[in-house]
């Protein structure tokens, strides 16, 4: 070969290898998890209303058959978006419509409602502090965001019901319960979110899968000034 | 092919030629394009794999916890098991093996002269060590961009580049990349390609087993690579159990991959072991074999000894995943701590394995531009095997805090301790050598007085480690990270660097640019430094590893780690460039000898010839008489002149020897 | 420590060195003497007591004391390879220097043999008798020790503190109150404290950093450490075992109070968390939740537990 024709060889595989890192990135290491903005929707220091949804199994993408969280944004939409833009030193409404079903909690230290105001979340309706995951349907999920010390145990819907959601969004004709709490948030920063109850199905401990993915059950609350 | 290891000084060697018979004796011959190469592989693997993917999903996806979780690690590992398997035949690895079952006489393997013998299954060890420089260059640079990655996440404490998973996959895969390629990175490329020329034989013992290694060293790159697109492994390179058996799919690729990479371990040391031990030439004794072959001998040890433990440790995590066996899940009667006993039963040799051969390179290249016979040569062979054997007692020091046997921690720490007297003696060794020398300093001299460097901060931290009180608070922060990052790349990945500089031009007849070369080094060894010294304070300080998060008050350390690990990166791209460039762009020729060694090695002729020695070599005396003024010589290589010693000039070098190899230096 | 010393000694005064020559060998030693006689004291007096993991408790006393010893031995030690090297590098390089030693001398010397091989081995045993000593005398240094304490402390009070590491959070239980649990770790002053690292799921590391604590949580294991407190003040915990998804996120901040806040603490949380308490298995040293998770999990549902020991959590519903 010619030195032009090896350089050129070397150039071409260059290129190549280059390419390939760049579409490695792009496809497999970048966040899927889009982000969305619940920052301007409203004045500065107004509370913000925060919508979001548990789903048993989520019915698209690449893993349909995982539990998800899905979020309604401030146009109203549901999203499948994990990570929440909210605004520091505000209040929080978070109101969460469980549509899964439940089970017994590995811990039932985390049936107890934590860190949200006076410490009760509003379960259609009624007040509980604490939710004894051996009875009734159980806990599905809980919303946890360890970081600032909150933990609400969602009850779950009847496993016998006829209308169970299985396909996110869920909308008003599944049955589903409704979990309300209100919580402050702190300065600035990434808070993890994630749920105690090992809902990962088919992985051991019930914690992998889902329960191991940041697209599915747990996420950002991303907290800017 | 048979090529015989007889001594005979008369019998000559042609070079190979392509066979005239297919894949069996009485098939037709094949044309070069038509016989098997790295596209067969390729193609091999690509249908083994499908098939394999597809046989998987045949026989599980109905289970219920496969269709639940979305995870066939049956399918994944079938895919797996039998994409490597077209890979071994798509290259022609199991022919001669085929054949012989089958009671077939075996064609010879496809033997040529021309440049495509790279891409083949070939039982030249030069080809097959030329083969392992690329691959091991390739995995090496493909985890260095994945620690690019890392280092870029961990410029902020709290905001996040990568998903927390993607990240820990991140982490994950460069550590097992890095460690998979540091297991072979230098018995591979130099040890296949130079043993044999340094014991004056014509061969390695069993040049298929040779071949095969490489093969499945490749195959285990692929492997694990399969780990991203199957969504990442959440464990690090130690694959901790249960995390392991909760994980997806990318799990297997580690398992599976480690194990792969495990076999062509084992293949490889035990040819090499063997080889060393049977192949040396006619007075070649144990006090006279370079001391870098006692390096690779030693390792060798470990490498046959040591990894069997972690191909089983693999089968039975696959099993773990595949048939829902319970080895390491204490509630179904398996137990967490078995995996971590037999992974580091397995990795505390492996340290070792890392650790070896750079002492070899270093104590090889010291003399040659010191122009002083090695210091203590006795002490350090004796060392080498004294670190292998009682690398093989020590792997609880990883279990410190585990909660297991802590009546044995005394123990581990004194064995822990003790292990690094012979360690040590390398510095015995480098300094004794270093005493009253002529120093060059040549750009492997600066490689390898920087392992002297790096390799000290790793070991004395090493101590710090093994101290138990002292590990409760550096036990799995970035003190220890960067505690083997010292002895892994500061020791082992320099001296391979060094050793590359030092014997690319007898390998390939080419010059490597010196200027391109000493900015490399320097850019490499500053910046090293700067990337892992502020690691040992970020661990202290309290930053455990594989962590996305991190205190505030330890941004500005990683932030320095970060910027210096980007240049640091960046060094190896003038190593690129002046590889690519000095030996395929714009070759220069080398010098037959250019650092005036007296190895054996660099007395062969240029290129060297397919069966190395036109004669075999008698051996006189070992190679490292380049202080005395009228030295006895080092073999006769069956000409008319004896290689003698090079008496120390007046400039002491820099002046090479001519083309002609076989002439002496004086 | 003079191994610099003992390995360059002869071949410096050797016989065969008659003709004249700076003493290279005394003058590296000069150098080293006077580079350790500053960098020794300023390292242990200055930098020393600000050494982590502090001295919140006596463990991590113990625990930075063994360091700071270490360093100072160390100090001789990297000094020692660097100053000979260095020197070597400046005097010995290239065409300056007179004609390399040669025949027997080079390849060897018995006396900086085996006076090295002395020296390090000295040196090495010296440091393993020091660990283990300290290891002994803290009562593990702060390690886990497993179920079974060899090292334990002979306080008659032992306040007894269950940690618990889940998938991804540190809770603790305090069998001595009832056996109430809270996100919260809350520590008295002047106590010895027994912690019992335990875990529901995979490997975790509890890691409170100021208190020098550091013990692997398994499922199924009862991981011992004891330590005594004695400052009060605030503690990072760390889990320092990669342990999936949210490893990093696994963080908390604990406190050491006086003993008076303490016992407020307990009896309040213990008040407030009464109800959710009853739902809690009896306290234990290991719990065995279903390894399976919520309905249809990995293994086959149906299947026991095989330890026997308290559940966490009631059996799942068979999927
Ligand atoms: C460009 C040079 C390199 C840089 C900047 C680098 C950086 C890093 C960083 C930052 C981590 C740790 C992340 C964490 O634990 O949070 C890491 C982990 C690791 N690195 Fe490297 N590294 C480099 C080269 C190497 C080499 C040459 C080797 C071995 C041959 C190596 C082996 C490992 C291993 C085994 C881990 C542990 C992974 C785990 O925790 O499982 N690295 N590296
Ligand atoms: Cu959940
Ligand atoms: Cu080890
Ligand atoms: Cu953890």
């Amino acid at each position: 070969m010619s030195f032009g024709a090896r350089l050129t060889t070397f150039l071409v595989m260059l290129a190549a290898a280059v390419a390939l890192v760049v579409y490695v990135v792009i496809t497999y290491l970048t966040p899927q998890s889009g982000v969305v903005d619940f920052t301007s929707a409203q004045p500065a220091g107004a509370p913000v209303n925060l919508s979001v949804q548990t789903v048993g199994s989520i019915g698209f993408g690449p893993h349909p058959t995982w539990v998800t969280y899905m979020v309604q944004n401030p146009g109203g939409q549901w999203l499948h978006d994990t990570t929440w833009e909210v605004p520091a030193h505000t209040r929080i409404n978070l109101t969460i419509h469980q549509f899964d079903s439940g089970s017994p909690l590995r811990n039932q230290n985390w049936g107890r409602v934590q860190g949200v105001a006076g410490n009760v979340e509003i379960l259609n309706g009624k007040p509980i502090s604490f939710y004894d995951s051996n009875s009734g349907n159980g806990v599905g999920h809980t919303f946890a965001v360890p970081a600032l010390g909150i933990n609400v145990p969602l009850v779950g819907v009847n496993s016998n019901a006829s209308n169970i959601c299985s396909q996110a969004p869920c909308g008003s004709d599944s049955v589903s319960n409704t979990i309300k709490v209100s919580f402050v948030t702190p300065g600035p920063g990434e808070y993890s979110w994630q749920c105690f109850v090992p809902c990962g199905l088919g992985y051991l401990y019930g914690n992998g899968g889902p329960m191991s993915n940041s697209n599915y059950m747990g996420g950002f609350l991303d907290v800017v000034a | 092919m048979t090529i015989s290891a007889e001594r005979e000084r008369e019998v000559a060697y042609p070079d190979p030629t392509p066979p005239s018979v297919g894949w069996f004796q009485g098939l037709p011959a094949r044309p070069g394009w038509l016989s098997q190469h790295l596209g067969t592989a390729i193609i091999g693997a690509v249908l083994g794999y499908l098939l394999g993917h597809w046989l998987g999903n045949v026989v599980a996806s109905g289970y219920t916890n496969v269709a639940n979780s979305g995870v066939n690690a049956i399918a994944n590992t079938g895919g797996i098991a039998l994409g490597a398997l077209g890979w071994l035949a798509g290259i022609g690895a199991i022919n001669y093996p085929l054949a012989k079952i089958i009671g077939k006489e075996p064609a010879p393997e496809f033997e040529t002269t021309s440049w495509s013998r790279y891409f083949r299954y070939t039982a030249d060890h030069k080809v097959v060590g030329m083969q392992y420089v690329i691959g091991v260059l390739t995995f090496l640079f493909t985890a260095g961009l994945l620690a690019m990655a890392i280092r870029t996440e961990l410029l902020s404490p709290s905001s996040h580049v990568f998903g927390p998973g993607t990240y820990i996959s991140i982490v994950s895969e460069h550590g097992t990349m890095m460690m998979m390629m540091a297991t072979s990175v230098v018995v591979g490329p130099l040890g296949n390609w130079l043993i044999p020329l340094m014991i004056g034989a014509r061969r390695t013992a069993f040049p298929r087993v040779e071949a095969f290694s490489f093969w499945i060293f490749s195959a285990g790159y692929l492997t694990i690579l399969t780990a991203l697109p199957y969504g990442g492994f959440p464990t690090g390179w130690t694959g901790y159990a249960p995390l392991q058996t909760q994980a997806g799919g990318g799990m297997i690729s580690y398992l599976a991959g480690f194990a792969l990479i495990g076999l062509g371990m084992m293949a490889a040391g035990f040819n090499l072991g063997v080889t060393i031990i049977n192949y040396r030439a006619p007075g070649m004794t144990w006090s006279r074999v370079p001391i870098f072959v006692w390096a690779i001998l030693s390792t060798c040890a470990l490498l046959t000894l040591a990894t069997p433990t972690l191909v089983a440790a693999g089968l039975f995590g696959i099993l773990d995943h595949t048939a829902q066996t319970a080895f390491f899940v204490t509630e179904h009667g398996g137990s967490s701590y078995l995996w971590q006993n037999l992974f580091w039963f397995f990795g505390h040799p492996e340290v070792y394995i890392m650790a070896l051969p750079g002492f070899g390179i270093v104590a090889e290249i010291l003399p040659v531009f010191t122009r002083k016979p090695l210091f203590a040569y006795k002490v350090a062979a004796a060392g080498m095997l004294g670190v292998a054997l009682l690398s093989f007692f020590v792997w609880q020091h990883h279990l410190f805090q585990s909660g297991i046997n802590p009546d044995m921690r005394p123990l581990f720490m004194l064995t822990t301790e003790l292990i690094s007297i012979p360690t040590g003696f390398i510095f015995l060794v480098g300094m004794g050598t270093l005493y009253k020398a002529k120093i060059r300093f040549e750009v492997p001299m600066l490689f390898a007085l920087a392992v002297f460097f790096n390799f000290l901060i790793g070991g004395v931290t090493g101590v710090f480690l093994s101290d138990v009180p002292v590990n409760v608070t550096v036990h799995g922060s970035f003190f220890v990270l960067s505690h083997f990052h010292y002895t892994i790349m500061g020791g082992l990945i320099f001296a391979f660097f060094g050793g590359l500089y030092f014997w690319l031009p007898k390998m390939t007849g080419k010059t490597m640019n010196k200027k391109l070369g000493q900015i490399h080094f320097w850019f490499m060894f500053i910046f090293f430094n700067f990337t892992f010294f502020p690691m040992f304070l970020i661990g202290l300080l309290g930053q455990p590893r594989r962590v996305f998060e991190y205190a505030q008050n330890l941004q500005t350390l990683n932030d320095i780690s970060s910027i210096s690990a980007f240049i640091l990166g960046a060094s190896f791209l003038v190593f690129i460039a002046n590889f690519v460039w000095s030996i395929f762009i714009k070759p220069t020729p080398s010098p037959a000898n250019p650092w005036d060694s007296l190895g054996l090695e660099w007395q062969t002729a240029n290129p060297v010839p397919y069966y190395n020695f036109e004669r075999i070599p008698v051996v006189l005396n070992d190679p490292y008489h380049y202080s005395e003024h009228d030295a006895a010589a080092v073999a006769d290589m069956g000409d008319p002149v004896l290689v003698g010693a090079v008496a120390p000039t007046g400039d002491g070098g820099g002046d090479t020897t001519g083309d002609d190899p076989v002439t002496p230096a004086e | 420590m003079s191994d610099v010393a003992e390995q360059t000694d002869a071949p410096a005064d050797g016989p065969r060195h008659a003709h004249r020559e700076p003493r290279h060998f005394v003058r590296m030693v000069v150098i080293w003497l006077v580079a350790c006689a500053i960098a020794m004291p300023l390292f242990y007096f200055l930098v020393g007591p600000h050494v982590p993991p502090g001295v919140m408790t006596s463990t991590a006393e113990e625990n930075q004391f063994d360091f700071n010893i270490l360093m100072v031995l160390a100090i001789p030690v990297l000094f020692g390879v660097w100053i000979y090297i260095g020197y070597s590098l400046i005097t010995w390089r290239g065409s300056k220097a007179a004609d390399p030693v040669g025949g027997e001398l080079a390849r060897g010397h018995m006396g900086v043999q085996t006076g090295w091989i002395g020296i390090t081995t000295v040196f090495v045993l010296g440091l393993a008798i020091f660990g283990t000593y300290a290891l002994i005398t803290t009562n593990g240094a702060g390690g886990g020790e497993g179920p079974n304490p060899v090292w334990t402390p002979t306080s008659a009070h032992v306040l007894p503190v269950q940690v618990i590491g889940q998938q991804w959070k540190f809770t603790y239980r305090y069998p001595t109150f009832g056996g109430f649990e809270s996100s919260d770790l809350v520590l008295p002053v002047d106590t010895t404290i027994a912690f019992h690292v335990t875990s529901l799921d995979v490997i975790h590391s509890f890691w409170a950093y100021q208190l020098s604590i550091k013990a692997d949580a398994n499922p199924q294991v009862d991981n011992v450490a004891f330590t005594t407190t004695n400052h009060t003040g605030s503690v990072t915990v760390r889990c320092s075992e990669l342990c999936g998804l949210w490893h990093g996120a696994m963080f908390d901040y604990g406190r050491v109070v006086s003993k008076n806040q303490f016992e407020a603490w307990a009896t309040a949380t213990r008040i407030a968390t009464a109800a959710n308490t009853k739902l809690l298995p009896p306290f234990a040293l290991t719990y065995t939740p279903d390894a399976n998770g919520a309905a249809g999990g990995y293994y086959p549902d149906n299947v026991d537990p095989y330890s026997p020991s308290e559940v966490y959590g009631a059996k799942q519903p068979a999927s």
